[in-house]
């Protein structure tokens, strides 16, 4: 291995596709994406004012709801921010929380049909997602998607 | 008033969604049409959130919390003109899309917006 190769792209000539494109930002919040950023930031939003104000103003109710609707409102938080930093790094973290995103949505979905008594209050994941129009189940369909198709742009 | 005025505001949203949903399908960006548009349901949410605090501060009760409905309010407010920047930033159908979407999210937000404010007044 030589040990002189400072190049300062930082690509490895032998390794092919050194184009300039290589290192620049992957647009993930562009086309497609500029909906999707939308949608989460939307999400996020509802999720983190909801379960902020039901942890304040009634956590006593319903604790466990109202905590996984602040899990889910950080997981929105962080799909969205990834979205519009782009990059590599951030496509493949958002690319493993839309997959999260998607177990949790089937996970809570389940879990409030099999045990509802254990929901007192729902959270913005009860019945995968019912009370948001379903769109908390096709939300991280759509991103896998995306990401996916934004590696190989 | 403020019912009359969430039912026409919740209306108009629907229409900028499906004229935006249009402009989407067809594969063109927002246009000067279509901001005009944006601009007379953002105002008309605007007025709503002032006629809202007004009937706050005046001693009106919403049935589901004053909290709720302060941040419905905003929310509202701000739905279409955060999309509308952001199709300015997008000159694609994606842009169109993006209004469309938002333009739904706030029909939603207004139906909710009936509800908590109640049976209060008219």
């Amino acid at each position: 291995m030589a040990g002189n190769t400072s190049n300062p792209a930082g690509g490895n000539p032998a390794a092919g596709g050194t184009e300039p494109a290589a290192t620049a930002r992957t647009g993930l919040g562009q086309g497609p994406g500029r909906l999707l950023v939308m949608l989460y930031g939307v999400f996020t939003v509802a999720a983190a004012s909801r379960s902020v104000y039901q942890l304040i103003a009634q956590y006593h109710e319903a604790p466990l709801a109202y905590i996984l609707s602040a899990v889910s409102a950080v997981v929105y938080a962080f799909i969205t921010v990834s979205l519009v930093r782009g990059g590599e790094g951030a496509r493949k973290a958002a690319l493993v929380c839309c997959a999260a995103e998607l177990l949790g949505v089937l996970a809570v979905g389940t879990w409030t049909l099999a045990d509802p008594s254990a929901f007192p209050d729902q959270t913005v994941w009860s019945d995968y997602g019912m009370g948001y129009l379903f769109i908390p189940v096709f939300l991280p369909v759509t991103g896998l998607l995306w990401l996916r198709r934004a590696r190989r742009d | 008033m403020i019912d009359a005025l969430t039912v026409a505001l919740g209306v108009a949203a629907l229409v900028l969604a499906a004229w935006c949903g249009f402009a989407a399908y067809r594969d063109q960006p927002t246009k000067d049409w279509h901001f005009i548009g944006m601009a007379v349901v953002a105002v008309l949410a605007i007025v709503q959130l002032v006629i809202g605090v007004v009937r706050l501060a005046g001693g009106a009760d919403p049935q589901q919390g004053v909290a709720i409905f302060v941040a419905y309010l905003i929310g509202s407010a701000l739905a279409v003109p955060i999309a509308a920047f952001m199709s300015l930033a997008e000159r694609t159908r994606w842009g169109s899309a993006t209004v469309s979407a938002a333009a739904v999210v706030l029909a939603v937000l207004e139906v909710r917006l009936y509800d908590i404010w109640g049976g209060i007044g008219g």
